[in-house]
C-alpha cells in the first residue's frame, strides 16, 4: 500500500507540473468538444490527435497525459451528442440515447446533462481509484476470464438485454438478427474464409463499429428530421434551464454506483470495452426496477446507469494496458501504439523502469474526472442551447460532421456510401417501428460472442462441455436466469398480493 | 440526398487532387496503410525520421486503413500509379494477402518494392511454469497427437501468425490442419490467453517479447530464424537449431505504385543507402523493436517477390488456396 502512495505522490508532481496540468485541462477540453460533435467518439479522437501530439515533439509522459485527457474527454463528450441530438458518437454511447434523448425531448436537457455529467464522474472515479489501488489484482483476474468464459458473459448480456424487448417482442429480436447479420461480415477468423464481402476488399475486415451506429442511428436521425421538417411536423424545442437537483442524485445513486460497478468490471476485460458496459448495466438497471414502465421515455436511472458504466469501461480499460500492456478497447489499443511510438514499453515493467509515465498517467486521470466535472456543469446551458438552433442549419451541419468524423480517421470514400447506405436502411427500419438500439447490441455482442465461443470450442475440440466448466461462467448464466426469471416471479406476486389486498376490501 | 451527394463529391474532390506527376520527390510522404499507432505507423516513423536528412522538406505520415491494407494497394493501382512522392509501408502480413489472393487482383507485380526498414521472426512462446522446456519437448508431443496441444496467435486461420504454426507442423511433416488453433484478436489477447491458461503455446513476434522477458512470465522456445539474433536474444536457440526448419521472417518496408519512373524510383532508394550507412538508422530501428535489415531497389524488389513465391507454396500445401 505504501509503494502505492509514494507511486500516486511521484505521479501527481508529475501531473500537476504546470505545463502537463495545462495538457490535462485542454486535453479534456478539447476532448469534450471532440466528443460532443456527432459522429466523432474517443477512438476517432485519440486517432486522430495522436499523430499530432507526436509531431509536438513532447516529452512522452507529457504527450501521453494529452492523449489520455482526449480520451477521457471525449467519453464524457459523447453524451452530449447522444442526449441533445439522438446521435451516438460512438457505439459507447448508444444506450445513453435511449432515455437521454427522451428527456431532452420533455425539456430536461439540461437536468440531463448535468446528471449525466456527474454519473460519469462517479464512473470514472470510482474506475481510477480502484485501479491505483487493485491494478495487478486486477489484471490477474483479468486474464483469467477464458473465451468460455465471455460466452458466458455475453449470455447474461444478452439475457439482460430481453428488458429491451419492448412492445413488439418480434420486431426487437428481428432487429438484434439483422446486428448479428451484420456483425458475421468479413474474413471469418476461425477458418480464414471471407464472408458476405462480395469480392469487395473494403469489406474484408468487416464493418467498423463507427460506420454502423453513425449509419443506423446518426444518419437516420437526421433522414427522419429532414422528413419531419418537409411535412411541417417538426417540433421546435424551447430552452430549458432544468438542473440536475440533489434529490436527482439522491434518486439515482444507488444506480450509478452498480453501473459503476458493472462498467469497471466489464471494462478491464481484454476485449469488452463501454458498448458492453454501458448496455449491460443499462439492462440490468431496467430489470432490476421495481417500475420500469417509463424507462426509454426519460427515466433519469435510464441515463445514469449506462453514463456512469461507460465511464467506468474507459478506465477500467487501462488496467490491463497498464499493468500487462494489453489493450482493453480500441482506444487504449491506440493508446498503446502511442506509447510504442515513444519508444516505452507499457507492461509489468513500466512502473520500474518508467514509473513518471505509469504513475503521471493516473494521477493525470484524478485532475482529469475533477477537470471534466467542473469544465462540464457550467456548460451545460450553453451545450443546451444547441437545441435552439434552427433544424435547417443543424441537419446540414451534423451531415457535414458525421462524414468528416467518419473519413477523417477512415480515409476511405467507401464508409461514406456505408454510411449512407446503413442510413437510409435504418429510416426504413425506424418507419416499420423497429428500434434501432437492439441492431447495434447484436452487432457489438454478436461478434464478441461468436468469436469467444468459436476460441472456446477450438481449445475443447469441439467439446460444448468447457462452456459449464468455470466457476466464472456458471455464476454468469446463473445471473443470467435470474435476470430474466426474477422480474416475472416479482410481477407475479405483487400482483398476487394485490389481489388479496382487493379481495380483503371486498369481504 | 442530394446534400450528401454534394459532401460526397466534395470529400471526393479533396482526395482525388493528389500531388501531380511531379519528376522528383518534392513532398516525401509516407503511408500507413492502417488507422495510427499500429505497426504500419512506426514502420512508417523510421522513414520519417530516419530519412529526415535526406530531403529537403519535412516527411508527412498518413493513415488510410481498410481492409487489411487492400483499400492502399487498391488506391495505388488506380489512382496514384506514378505518384513518385509517395511510399506505402507493407509488411509480411501485405506479402502473404498478396499471395493468397485477399487483395483482389493485385499480386506482387503490381506494385514497385522499394526498401525494408527492418525485420523481425516468429517466435514460439510458452508460459514461464511450462511443461515444455525445448521446442523437441513440444513437437514431440504434436507428433504423437497433433490435436493435444492447444496453442494460439494473434491472427485467423491463413494470417501471418497462423502460418508460423502451419510451418512449424509442415517442418516436422505434420497436417498443419490437425492442430488445434485458437485465432484471437490481435496479439495483446493472445497474450491474455496465454498467461491466463486458455492456450498453452503462443506464436508471436521477436520484438514484441523485449518487454516480457524481463518479466519472467513468459519464455521462448525458439526463434523462427536462420540464425541466433544479437542480444538480447542471443541465448535463445534457433528451431533449426533443434532440427525443424521452419523460419518465419517479419520484413517491414515499403513499396511505391508500379508505374512511378526510374528517375523517382532511384532517388528514393539512394535516400533510403544514405540513411542505411548512419548509426542513427541502425538506433532507430532497434528503438522501434525491430532487427537490422537494409535492403533496397531491384536487389530487394526480387527478394520480396521470391519471398511472396514461397508464401504461395506454403498456403497451397495448407490448403489455404488451390
Amino acid at each position: 500500500m505504501d509503494a502505492v502512495f509514494s507511486g500516486l505522490a511521484s505521479g501527481f508532481q508529475v501531473a500537476l507540473d504546470p505545463f502537463n496540468l495545462f495538457l490535462v485541462l485542454g486535453g479534456c477540453f478539447a476532448g469534450t468538444l471532440i466528443g460532443a460533435l456527432p459522429g466523432i467518439g474517443p477512438i476517432n479522437g485519440v486517432a486522430i490527435l495522436l499523430p499530432i501530439a507526436y509531431g509536438l515533439g513532447f516529452p512522452p509522459e507529457s504527450a501521453i497525459i494529452l492523449l489520455a485527457g482526449i480520451y477521457y474527454g471525449a467519453e464524457y463528450g459523447g453524451r452530449i451528442s447522444s442526449i441533445l441530438l439522438n446521435v451516438p458518437g460512438d457505439a459507447g454511447a448508444v444506450m445513453t440515447t435511449l432515455d437521454g434523448n427522451p428527456m431532452a425531448r420533455n425539456g430536461e436537457a439540461g437536468k440531463a446533462l448535468s446528471l449525466s455529467a456527474v454519473a460519469s464522474f462517479v464512473g470514472g472515479t470510482f474506475a481510477v481509484v480502484l485501479m491505483s489501488f487493485f491494478g495487478p489484482a486486477l489484471a490477474s483476474y483479468a486474464i483469467h476470464f477464458s473465451p468460455s468464459d465471455y460466452v458466458a458473459l455475453m449470455v447474461f448480456a444478452f439475457a439482460s438485454l430481453a428488458s429491451l424487448v419492448g412492445s413488439n417482442p418480434v420486431k426487437t429480436l428481428l432487429a438484434a438478427l439483422m446486428g448479428l447479420m451484420l456483425a458475421s461480415i468479413g474474413i471469418d477468423a476461425n477458418t480464414g474464409v471471407a464472408r458476405y464481402t462480395f469480392g469487395i476488399p473494403d469489406l474484408l475486415a468487416g464493418i467498423d463499429f463507427l460506420v454502423v451506429v453513425i449509419g443506423l442511428f446518426g444518419m437516420a436521425e437526421l433522414i427522419t428530421l429532414v422528413e419531419k421538417q418537409a411535412t411541417g411536423t417538426l417540433k421546435t424545442l424551447k430552452i430549458d434551464k432544468s438542473f440536475v437537483t440533489l434529490k436527482d442524485i439522491a434518486f439515482v445513486k444507488w444506480t450509478i454506483l452498480r453501473g459503476s460497478v458493472i462498467g469497471f468490471f466489464i471494462g478491464i476485460l481484454p476485449g469488452t470495452g463501454a458498448s458492453v458496459a454501458s448496455a449491460v448495466a443499462y439492462g440490468a438497471e431496467k430489470r432490476s426496477a421495481s417500475d420500469s414502465s417509463k424507462f426509454g421515455e426519460g427515466d433519469m436511472r435510464g441515463l445514469a446507469a449506462p453514463e456512469a458504466a461507460n465511464n467506468a469501461a474507459a478506465g477500467g480499460a487501462m488496467v490491463p494496458m497498464l499493468t500487462l500492456g494489453i489493450p482493453g478497447s480500441g482506444t487504449t489499443a491506440i493508446l498503446l501504439g502511442a506509447l510504442m511510438l515513444f519508444n516505452v514499453t507499457p507492461g509489468p515493467l513500466m512502473f520500474e523502469q518508467r514509473p513518471e509515465i505509469a504513475w503521471g498517467l493516473i494521477a493525470s486521470m484524478y485532475i482529469g474526472n475533477i477537470a471534466l466535472l467542473i469544465i462540464n456543469l457550467p456548460l451545460v446551458g450553453l451545450f443546451a442551447r444547441m437545441l435552439t438552433i434552427p433544424q435547417q442549419f443543424l441537419t446540414p451541419l451534423i451531415a457535414v460532421l458525421a462524414f468528416i468524423g467518419v473519413y477523417s480517421v477512415v480515409s476511405n470514400p467507401h464508409d461514406l456510401y456505408m454510411i449512407t447506405l446503413l442510413g437510409v436502411f435504418g429510416w426504413f427500419l425506424r418507419k416499420l417501428q423497429f428500434s434501432l438500439a437492439p441492431v447495434i447490441l447484436g452487432f457489438v455482442l454478436g461478434g464478441l460472442f461468436e468469436d469467444n465461443l468459436r476460441r472456446a470450442l477450438s481449445i475443447s475440440n469441439g467439446d460444448y462441455t468447457i462452456l459449464v466448466e468455470s466457476m466464472n461462467s456458471v455464476v454468469l448464466y446463473a445471473l443470467a436466469v435470474l435476470v430474466v426469471v426474477a422480474p416475472l416471479v416479482i410481477a407475479r406476486r405483487r400482483k398476487k398480493m394485490r389481489d388479496e389486498a382487493d379481495h380483503g376490501e371486498t369481504a | 440526398m442530394t446534400f450528401a451527394k454534394t459532401a460526397l463529391a466534395l470529400l471526393f474532390a479533396s482526395v482525388a487532387v493528389a500531388p501531380a506527376a511531379a519528376q522528383e520527390v518534392d513532398r516525401p510522404e509516407c503511408v500507413a496503410p492502417a488507422k495510427p499507432g499500429g505497426g504500419f505507423d512506426l514502420t512508417c516513423r523510421i522513414a520519417q525520421q530516419g530519412l529526415e536528412k535526406q530531403f529537403d522538406g519535412p516527411m508527412q505520415v498518413t493513415f488510410m486503413p481498410g481492409g487489411i491494407g487492400a483499400v492502399a494497394i487498391n488506391l495505388f493501382n488506380t489512382t496514384r500509379t506514378d505518384d513518385p512522392n509517395a511510399i506505402v509501408a507493407f509488411s509480411s502480413g501485405s506479402l502473404l494477402n498478396m499471395a493468397t489472393g485477399k487483395y483482389g487482383e493485385w499480386g506482387a507485380n503490381d506494385v514497385r518494392f522499394l526498401a525494408t526498414a527492418g525485420t523481425d521472426y516468429g517466435a514460439v512462446i510458452v508460459r514461464a511454469d511450462s511443461q515444455y522446456q525445448t521446442l523437441g519437448d513440444l513437437m514431440a508431443d504434436l507428433e504423437k497427437d497433433p490435436g493435444s496441444v492447444v496453442m494460439g496467435a494473434g491472427g485467423s486461420v491463413g494470417s501471418q501468425d497462423w502460418m508460423k504454426a502451419a510451418i512449424l507442423m509442415k517442418a516436422d511433416n505434420l497436417d498443419a490442419r490437425k492442430m488445434r488453433y485458437v485465432a484471437f484478436d490481435g496479439g495483446g489477447d493472445a497474450i491474455a490467453g496465454l498467461l491466463g491458461g486458455s492456450i498453452k503455446v503462443y506464436f508471436g513476434d521477436v520484438g514484441e517479447m523485449v518487454s516480457h522477458l524481463d518479466t519472467g512470465e513468459m519464455r521462448i522456445l525458439a526463434v523462427m530464424s536462420d540464425e541466433r539474433l544479437p542480444e538480447p536474444f542471443s541465448e535463445i536457440s534457433t528451431a533449426k537449431e533443434a532440427g525443424y526448419d521452419a523460419s518465419w521472417p517479419i520484413v517491414r518496408g515499403f513499396y511505391m505504385g508500379k508505374n512511378v519512373s526510374d528517375a523517382a524510383y532511384e532517388e528514393w532508394v539512394k535516400a533510403f543507402n544514405a540513411a542505411y550507412a548512419t548509426d542513427e538508422w541502425a538506433a532507430l530501428v532497434k528503438d522501434k523493436g525491430l532487427l537490422p535489415l537494409d535492403l533496397s531497389g531491384q536487389e530487394m524488389d526480387a527478394d520480396m517477390k521470391s519471398r511472396v513465391e514461397r508464401m504461395t507454396g506454403i498456403a497451397k500445401e495448407a490448403g489455404l488456396i488451390e
